[in-house]
């Protein structure tokens, strides 16, 4: 509780100074934190034992995958693109993982290491044929899933190769055992606490502030001297890296999987307009994005608790990305 | 006005799911009402009583053949003349393969390519993977056909859509299927392990035996639709609806540890605890294990199958578990069945194999610390050339 509660307050002002108006308006996070209070109250009458430290960080590892992946989307969808290739970046860096460490030890932080290069890669790949060859993001992104999806499908004959080391599952599986009150801190959230900080103070900064304008405006960023281009590129390698910190923990979590990035993408751009920030950039604060994953997270726990199957979540996300959307063009509109 | 419409309809969603939240009923309630495990569904139609019968008693049969090859082993076996096919050597083999497109079938295949280098009769084998795909697969038996074969082996994709290819082929050369079926009598031969009834039985029983009565079952499925896997969980409903278990879901994995993992958290996140575990596939049983080991709770009564990693798994956090198998060693019976065909020799038809069962009395037989942990144990491969190294063992 208290390292959630750490980065909620420390995230705050900066989404109401940094992106967002204070208040209703378009970009703010109030009516996301109202849902998110009210969730929450219906998961503890639903299950009174969620407020338990040990289940309430439970809780946030499993939901700490979505909540980076939201926030490097949030870079993304900020400057008014989209990424749609994260979902299988995902699961192509938990197969190469998997190939590369063949459960070898040794092979860990090394290969951890080339996963962030790999998302880097990735994100520039994105981020230099969308600013330089003017390709609209989206069809950048998704022509990037598209091979992505190809290459892992090509490269491992469709069934998967090698294992995770023990070592590498780690951040996605245990924590720091014995601390007073919370039992287990799992590594998962202290990643999750590092780069919500980060992703803060990144949008308090000088490129925050460049990229809001950016999605607000674009040519008026331009006519101003803003570099464009490289702060959206910027944007896709945030993207991209946060995908392979998002990947370490969910192969940690889940083990060697085909799946484990299969729509994720739209998980994340769900939570991220659940966050208030709205599609076409501009508006909203990555504090936002990451309490409408957390959110989106709490809403499915609920979901489950209440014996709704698994298979109705893409129905509530479709729901949630057009009341989002909807709403929000009402609100600039009045 | 301009304030009021966000806060009204957070207000709306969150009240909407809080009326639900307090007025549905106790979890366990609505997937199963009776004491009789109505929580396994309805029959499905791929459900067929006589061969669910005749496999259940199978598993008791004593099988012909030499012991220590159980790959060369029958059940109850009914011969066929091949005079007619003899013919003599060196022979073209083909073989027509669904695909590799999981650890079960990449072991398998190594299992066949193996057992052809044993036989210097054997000049060529010529293989055509359909990667999965039937249309393809019918493409690559017309194509097998001109290319001279001997004899055609065929692993069918799907059943009903590669009968009239088979029938086709059989026109024209001796054709052995094994795995998967087809709807027509022609081939030569059928070679398969008893099969998925059997498969399915076996592990619902042990539950039914190790989780005490009104303890929590939940079934884990790869996919709907798939014959051996429609009998593998038909043949456990049965169990299940005899017993006084509480299915307290059935849910479908796709086959992937991530997808499993999160199921079976969620369902003991909602049910408190469950008691045993039915899979119609082991691939994902450690998965499984892992979700009550991270949520800090007991492991369950549990099915899984002959992968290294679950068995490793098994024996080291000493699990109470079974391992049905559907063992890969059925890859090895095909060369060996099209050799005495082309001999001339009478073979089973069909040719029902052993299929043996891991229980915690035999684990450490199984267990192969230099394996890959997705190799699968009843693979009778290691005497055969090319062990361990080109199954990825050390």
């Amino acid at each position: 509780m208290s390292t959630q509660t750490a980065a909620l307050t420390s995230a705050a002002p900066a989404g109401l100074g940094g992106g967002g108006r204070s208040g209703w308006g378009a970009g703010s996070i109030r009516p996301v934190l109202i849902i998110l209070v009210l969730l929450l109250i219906a998961v503890g009458i639903r299950q009174p034992d969620f407020y338990d430290p040990p289940v309430l960080l439970a809780f946030l590892k499993r939901a700490a995958p979505l909540i980076i992946l939201a926030a490097g989307q949030y870079f993304v969808i900020v400057a008014g693109d989209f990424d749609l290739s994260v979902g299988s970046l995902v699961t192509a860096e938990v197969v190469i993982a998997a190939r590369l460490i063949d459960g070898d030890p040794a092979a860990t932080w090394p290969v951890i290491a080339l996963l962030l290069g790999f998302g880097l890669l990735i994100g520039l790949v994105n981020g230099l044929v969308t600013t330089l060859l003017q390709v609209p993001s989206f069809i950048t992104t998704l022509g990037m899933y598209l091979v992505l999806v190809g290459a892992v499908y090509t490269w491992t004959g469709g069934s998967p190769r090698g294992a995770l080391s023990e070592e590498f599952r780690l951040f996605g599986r245990r924590g720091i055992d014995g601390v007073p009150v919370l039992g287990q801190l799992p590594y998962a959230v202290l990643v999750l606490a590092g780069v919500a900080v980060l992703a803060v103070l990144a949008m308090r900064s000088d490129f925050g502030k460049v990229l809001l304008a950016v999605g607000d405006n674009p040519r008026a960023a331009r006519v101003t001297g803003a570099r464009t281009a490289r702060v959206r590129t910027i944007a896709f390698l945030a993207s991209g890296v946060l995908a392979a910190v998002a990947a370490i923990l969910l192969g940690g979590f889940g083990g060697v999987s085909f799946q484990v990035g299969q729509g994720l993408e739209f998980t994340a751009i769900t939570a991220v307009v659940l966050g208030g920030v709205v599609l076409g950039g501009g508006r909203g604060s990555v504090a936002g994005a990451m309490l409408g994953a957390l959110t989106l997270q709490t809403l499915l726990t609920l979901l489950n608790l209440l014996g709704v199957s698994g298979a109705l979540s893409s129905a509530v996300q479709g729901l949630i990305i057009l009341a989002a959307v909807a709403v929000g063009t009402l609100r600039r509109r009045t | 006005m301009r304030k009021s419409t966000p806060f009204l309809l957070a207000v709306c969603t969150a009240v909407a799911v809080g009326v639900v939240g307090c007025t549905s009923d106790v979890p366990g309630a609505s997937p199963s009402a009776g004491p009789s495990g109505a929580g396994t569904g309805e029959t499905s139609k791929f459900f067929v009583q006589a061969d669910h019968d005749n496999e259940l008693a199978l598993r008791t049969k004593s099988a012909t053949g030499p012991a220590d090859k159980p790959w060369e082993q029958a059940l109850d076996p009914k011969t066929v003349d091949t005079a007619k096919y003899k013919k003599a050597g060196p022979y073209n083999l083909c073989f027509s393969n669904a695909g590799v497109g999981n650890p079960w079938r990449q072991v398998g295949f190594k299992n066949m390519q193996a057992e052809v280098k044993l036989h210097p009769e054997i000049k060529s084998f010529t293989v055509a993977d359909a990667e999965s795909k039937d249309d393809k697969q019918i493409s690559d038996i017309t194509d097998l056909l001109g290319k001279g074969c001997d004899a055609l082996i065929v692993s069918p994709n799907t059943t009903a859509t590669l009968t009239p290819a088979v029938e086709q082929a059989c026109a024209k050369v001796p054709v052995i299927v094994f795995d998967r079926g087809v709807n027509t009598k022609c081939p030569v031969t059928f070679i398969n392990p008893i099969g998925g009834y059997a498969f399915g039985a076996t592990g619902a029983e042990f539950l039914v035996e190790k989780v005490k009565p009104k303890g929590k079952v939940l079934a884990l499925r790869i996919l709907p639709g798939v014959d051996v896997l429609e009998a593998r969980w038909g043949a456990a409903k049965v169990v299940f609806d005899k017993s006084e278990l509480d299915v307290v879901g059935v849910e479908f994995t796709d086959g992937d540890a991530a997808k499993t993992k999160t199921i079976v958290s969620n369902y003991i996140q909602r049910f408190g605890d469950i008691d045993g575990i039915w899979m119609d596939a082991g691939a994902t049983a450690v998965a499984a294990a892992e979700a009550f080991e991270d949520a800090g709770k007991p492991f369950p009564a549990i099915v899984g199958e002959d992968q290294q990693d679950f068995l490793k798994m098994w024996q080291d956090k000493k699990l109470t578990a079974i391992a049905p198998t559907y063992p890969t060693y059925q890859w090895r019976t095909p060369v060996i069945a099209a050799l005495k065909i082309l001999n001339g020799e009478a073979v089973a038809s069909p040719w029902k194999l052993p299929q043996p069962t891991i229980t915690a009395d035999n684990l450490s037989q199984f267990v192969q610390k230099d394996m890959p942990p997705l190799h699968y144990a009843m693979c009778g491969c290691a005497t055969l050339p090319g062990y361990p190294g080109d199954w990825g063992g050390k």
